[in-house]
């Protein structure tokens, strides 16, 4: 394996002003490092939608990045409550979310459609009371 | 066509990122819910909606919207104007629907 950069960034709870700052570093970093828009394009919405996940539904968390030639890491360990059934929360339209989430144009169950659709792979654990994991790569190559 | 032009022929006003409005914008998204915005707008698109949140600003900055348009008469909050600025997004306002705006746009050939 090629050459790697490790990130990491805390996402606060409830901080729905600095969501997206993750997504927006990264998204920085990458271009710097030369990668092609459709790679970071893929990052930057996978990453936004896991950031406003943690900051919605999980008192925050860490986000973990590692970089390499050929692929991209993204793994965000939230605090939060766990996901009771999975493949519900994957169904697009289905959403735990507030009315007050809703009206800020969030909460309309596509979060982790979003994740997985902008991903090459996906992989979620997840514990009820103790949090949820969710891994993401995103290959380089097309 | 440049965010300027749109901005004159739609009578909008500039909330952030005036002097940076000579960029080149080509196609348009109008929609309010934000992971599908995330997931429908593309670079150099211009984006309608009725969203006033600074949220607004983080999706278009990461999609690299040409502009975003609030309409409707709705009124940016005064930190995603903020925001706007930071990020070099271009905020645009103004009274017009979203449809009379993509009417319009099309006419320009957007």
């Amino acid at each position: 394996m090629a050459d790697v950069m490790k990130l990491q960034f805390e996402v606060n709870d409830g901080d729905f002003t600095r969501a997206g700052e993750t997504s927006s570093k990264v998204k920085k970093t990458l271009t710097q490092l030369g990668f092609s828009p459709i790679v970071i394009r893929k990052v930057a919405i996978a990453m936004y939608e896991g950031e406003i996940n943690m900051v919605i539904h999980a008192n925050g968390g860490t986000i973990d990045v590692e970089i390499y030639s050929e692929k991209i890491l993204i793994v965000m360990q939230d605090k939060g409550p766990g996901i009771a059934d999975i493949e519900k929360a994957m169904q697009a339209g289905f959403s735990t979310a507030d009315s007050k989430v809703r009206e800020l144009g969030f909460g309309a169950g596509m979060g982790l459609p979003n994740m997985k659709k902008y991903s090459d792979e996906m992989e979620i654990t997840t514990e009820i009371g103790k949090g949820t994991c969710v891994k993401l790569t995103i290959n380089v190559k097309e | 066509m440049t965010v300027n032009e749109i901005a004159k022929k739609l009578n909008l006003t500039f909330y952030a990122g005036e002097e940076i409005a000579e960029k080149l914008a080509k196609g348009c998204y109008i929609g309010d819910l934000l992971s599908l915005a995330m997931s429908k707008v593309t670079a150099e698109n211009v984006w309608i909606t009725i969203q006033t949140n600074m949220n607004v600003v983080a999706v278009a900055s990461l999609v690299e919207a040409a502009c975003v348009i609030v309409a409707d008469g709705c009124i940016p909050d005064e930190k995603t104007i903020e925001k706007a600025k930071e990020q070099d997004v271009i905020l645009l306002g103004g009274e017009i629907s979203a449809f009379e705006a993509a009417v319009a746009l099309s006419e320009m050939g957007i």
